[in-house]
């Protein structure tokens, strides 16, 4: 067990740094760079040249990503060209943003989407099913743009009760956010509670089909004792690894919908700092969304390893 | 009068079809379950046996639903009540045990927790006296250290061990009623003959009445003392087990026991033709009437009713059943077979084959060094000649298919060679191999349905080795095509048809006709009739001796059905954790097995008739592995001899009729030490 968990951080780490390379490399090799965005018509001769040495553009690739490397392990990423002024500062603020509307979609949509998985697949092909499929297979297909949309436009604007888009500047406390945060809560959480509820369904329906199932009925268990001792237990451990990606996909940011309410979120910054061509912002912000995927991934592969006692044992024997 | 437990009358169940009609799996069916007895339900599959168990505990399988009738127990109908009153009679009073332990024991739970959950609903114990209970109740069914087995997880015990705790559990609510659903089928025969011997052992000590469902005639013919033998939906047979084995009057019970293949008689047993009619497709007249050949115009026309015949305490639903009184079963009438196609003529090798599964360290792989002293397999030499059929026989962990794998090159043997042709070595990978060694061996699998993709029709399945091998096409192709297909007893418009519009024997057949397509000198048989039911398995087996003899094809025939390696084969290797302990001819080993785990796995197995018993000389435990020294079988030999078994590799002594055996004891005193017995 214990060398697993190694195994798999170390795993996650050379991810990271393949990511890393990736993400070099491919700033590397687009035309133009840092210094040409900047200087805009300027950039050439003593100007460009000066330009260079402040941003130490000068130095081979090689030796910059070394130096880049290890600074970004020190947990500097240096300096933003747009915003004039450290990543980390320019950084702060949005995680922070994107970590309060990724929470509360989490504690409202994951409770929401277990029941309603478990109550469609209890009442499979009943009326409580039937109006909550149909429900759910809406919420899935409908674009997040649309829902967004629509949402501002009924709630904001005809009813006039939240405000449509959020205007607040980036470092606004927790609690001068939260009014403003409910509709784009709502927008995420219709989707992705869809999804999950969805899938909660199948699993839980599979796992009612199961000979243990039927075994615990003639045995006579009663009905919720084996709900929820024979069949939650068995059927929510796949939904575990959907959980985590949802949830990965929620802090990465979800560009789309900040980008509609005007979310100062770490997903709108992903699309301002590739439009203002800001390439270390853009390194820094593609390390960060990738260790979130890699370490959710990772605690998710390890939650499900802990309480599926079939794989426990295995790993333990080995 | 003895006392009536539990009473079904007329009762049918079924389920409605997309179209509204309805459509019945059990069909009018009345009998009586009495204190004390154990009753015997068999038949094929799609009988509706599970179906009639299930409903003795008010239980119908979703998507089924009760038509008429009533399941009565303690004077209240079953079937009428709601979940509640369920609750209190299932597991207090009727207890099931399932077919497969390992898949109906809740896998997140602990076994302790799930026998606790049974003594928690159905007794008033407090928590000591319930721990007490479940250490008990583990010994009852022999488990060793109750104490231990009770904190493991079902994964973590041996399919026998699983059906053990399965056994208990029911135990648990003391219930007057057991119902056993193919409670042995997909254990070894060795720790299916001890289960057995647990269950009887139950029925006498408890008094607990049980009703046994099972294909297996030789299973229920161990148990019970009433058989019902149902077909189609219906009981057509019912009366004391041993009238029914011994003189079957139902001619569909007279032709199931003809074709299971027996222990003591050569030869390959008699199919029947044809297969159960499937739910829903039979209009008139007798459901066997397709495959009977006392078959009248009567039969078709009426059905019969089940009649109760007073002289033999049997009931039968047969219009002509008096013709098959007096005429005996045993009689089997047996094909015989050809073996004059065997020449001492080497066609594969195997030379010091070893297989291990173990993973190798990075850096034994650099230095390409075998790490595993104890690996699955080992030590494995068999000259197999062209045209014989030589049968890989052991239980399930033995390697037979292990070794199957590696002469198909599927598996890398890790020592040894493999020689085709007298002295050509075949590459231990199924990659490096060339287009003519591929086609000489060719595989047909246990599961059909697996075997066969869903997506191709028969015709495109037989195509692919034609166009592969010998480069067919257009009219030639569909020729070719159509020639295996009546080769293989199927009519010309199979071709268009997909697997899952076949029944299970006709797509062991499109298998069978694939693996000949090639024109193979060898063809591997991975428990070919395993999934198959008796009759199916019959004609099956009467197919590929037909086509041997026709073709001359050299067959490795891996089963660990003895009766049926006994009908097909020529020569025999049992085998016992990976390494061979016996071979030699059938008729050889089957009348004097030699090696002590031979004679254990002979005696363990059941035959269709109450009067032979099975004879249990030694433990069935299950081993992880194999020895690291010695003798293979020593851990469970009934004639270990102490120092020298454990660490010394026995030797290979040859006996007078040809049967090589490794042991330590001399043949010859083996042969006498079982005379003594």
């Amino acid at each position: 067990m214990f060398f697993l968990i190694i195994k798999r951080i170390l795993l996650g780490l050379i991810t990271l740094i393949i990511v890393s390379l990736i993400t070099f490399v491919g700033t590397e090799v687009l035309p133009g760079d840092a210094c040409t965005t900047y200087l805009e018509r300027e950039a050439y001769g003593a100007a460009l040249e000066a330009c260079y040495k402040r941003l130490g553009l000068d130095i081979p690739a090689h030796e910059r990503y070394l130096s880049w490397a290890f600074s970004v392990i020190q947990g500097d990423f240096g300096y933003s060209l747009s915003g004039q002024m450290p990543i980390n500062e320019v950084l702060g603020p949005r995680v922070k943003n994107s970590m309060v509307l990724a929470s509360a979609a989490i504690i409202i949509g994951i409770p929401i989407a277990l029941i309603l998985g478990i109550i469609t697949a209890l009442w499979r092909d009943k009326l409580p099913d039937i109006t909550i499929s149909t429900v759910t297979i809406f919420a899935m297909t409908i674009p997040e743009f649309i829902s967004a949309t629509l949402l501002i436009l009924i709630v904001a604007i005809w009813l006039e009760w939240l405000p449509g888009i959020v205007i607040v500047p980036t470092d606004v406390t927790i609690t001068e956010l939260l009014p403003n945060i409910i509709l784009p809560v709502i927008a995420i959480a219709m989707i992705m509670t869809a999804h999950m509820a969805r899938m909660v369904r199948s699993s839980v329906i599979q796992v009612m089909a199961s000979d243990y199932v039927q075994m615990a009925i003639l045995k006579g268990v009663p009905y919720w004792k084996m709900v929820f001792k024979h069949v939650l237990p068995n059927a929510l451990l796949p939904a575990i690894n959907v959980v985590a990606l949802t949830i990965a996909w929620l802090l990465g940011g979800v560009v789309v919908t900040e980008v509609v309410f005007n979310y100062p979120g770490l997903g709108r910054l992903v699309i301002e700092s590739i439009s203002n061509r800001d390439l270390p912002t853009v390194q820094a912000l593609a390390i960060i969304l990738a260790s979130i995927y890699v370490s959710i991934n990772l605690i998710a592969d390890l939650l499900t390893l802990m309480l599926n006692p079939r794989l426990k044992t295995l790993q333990i024997r080995k | 009068m003895e006392e009536i437990i539990q009473k079904v009358k007329n009762l049918s169940v079924g389920f409605k079809s997309q179209k509204g009609h309805e459509i019945s799996i059990l069909k009018n069916i009345t009998t009586d379950i009495k204190k004390g007895e154990t009753v015997g339900i068999v038949g094929e599959s799609g009988s509706g046996k599970s179906t009639l168990a299930l409903a003795m505990m008010g239980y119908v399988k979703q998507g089924l639903y009760k038509m008429e009738g009533e399941c009565i127990f303690n004077s209240s109908n079953l079937l009428n009540m709601n979940n509640r009153e369920l609750e209190k009679i299932r597991g207090r009073k009727i207890a099931m045990i399932p077919q497969n332990a390992g898949q109906s024991l809740t896998p997140n739970l602990k076994i302790g927790y799930q026998i606790d959950e049974a003594l928690k609903l159905h007794t008033s114990l407090n928590k000591n006296d319930r721990d007490k209970k479940i250490s008990e109740l583990l010994n009852k069914v022999r488990l060793p250290s109750p104490e231990t087995i009770a904190l493991r997880y079902p994964h973590e015990l041996s399919g026998g061990q699983q059906q053990r705790v399965a056994v208990g559990m029911a135990l648990a609510g003391n219930p007057d009623l057991l119902l056993l659903d193919e409670p042995t089928t997909g254990l070894d025969v060795t720790t299916q003959a001890h289960v057995l011997e647990l269950l009887n052992f139950i029925a006498k000590d408890t008094g607990t009445s049980m009703v046994y469902v099972s294909h297996d005639l030789g299973a229920i013919a161990q148990v019970s003392d009433r058989i019902i033998v149902m077909y189609s939906g219906e009981i057509v047979l019912e009366g004391p087990t041993r009238d029914i084995l011994q003189q079957p009057i139902h001619p569909y019970t007279y032709g199931l026991l003809k074709s299971i293949p027996k222990l003591s008689l050569a030869g390959l047993p008699d199919s029947m033709p044809g297969s159960q009619p499937q739910p829903g497709t039979k209009k008139k007249g007798c459901s066997f009437y397709d495959r009977c050949n006392l078959a009248e115009d009567k039969c078709k026309k009426n059905s019969p009713d089940l009649e109760y015949i007073n002289e033999l305490k049997t009931s039968v639903r047969c219009f002509n059943y008096k013709k098959l009184i007096k005429q005996k079963s045993e009689n089997q009438s047996n094909i015989k077979r050809n073996e004059k196609n065997i020449k001492v003529n080497e066609i594969l090798n195997l030379t010091d084959v070893s297989i291990s599964y173990a993973k190798q360290k990075l850096l034994d792989q650099i230095f390409n060094k075998i790490t595993d002293t104890n690996p699955t397999v080992k030590d494995i030499n068999i000259d197999i000649n062209k045209g014989e059929t030589i049968a890989l026989v052991g239980e399930s962990g033995s390697g037979k298919s292990t070794i199957l794998k590696s002469i198909a090159g599927l598996l890398r043997t890790k020592e040894g060679k493999i020689k085709f042709d007298k002295d050509r070595v075949l590459s231990n990978d199924v990659k490096k191999r060339n287009s003519s060694d591929l086609r000489a061996i060719q595989l047909i699998f246990q599961n059909p349905d697996e075997s066969l993709n869903p997506n191709h029709t028969v015709e495109e399945i037989l195509a692919q080795p034609l166009k592969l091998y010998f480069g067919l096409s257009g009219e030639e192709l569909k020729q070719n095509i159509i020639e295996l297909l009546e080769k293989v007893r199927l009519g010309k418009f199979y071709m268009s048809r997909y697997p899952r519009q076949l029944s299970g024997g006709e797509k062991q057949r499109v298998a069978v006709a694939r693996a000949f397509a090639a024109k193979p000198d060898i063809i591997l048989c991975d428990e070919v009739t395993s999934a198959l039911d008796v009759s199916v398995q019959a004609a099956v087996l009467n197919l590929l001796q037909k086509l041997k003899e026709d073709f001359g094809t050299t067959y490795i025939f891996v089963s660990h059905d003895l009766a049926v390696v006994r009908a097909i084969s020529d020569r025999v290797a049992v085998l016992y954790q990976g390494r061979l302990c016996e071979i030699g001819p059938s008729k050889n080993v089957y009348k004097f097995p030699s090696h002590p785990y031979t004679e254990v796995l002979l005696g363990a197995v059941l035959e269709p008739d109450p009067d032979i018993k099975p004879k249990l000389v030694a433990e069935d435990i299950v081993e992880d592995k194999p020895p690291e020294k010695g003798c293979c079988f020593q851990g469970r030999c009934p004639r270990f001899l102490g120092d020298q078994c454990k660490n010394e590799t026995p030797p290979w002594q040859i006996g007078d009729n040809g049967n090589a055996i490794r042991c330590h004891i001399n043949i010859k005193d083996l042969e006498k030490k079982q005379n003594g017995n």
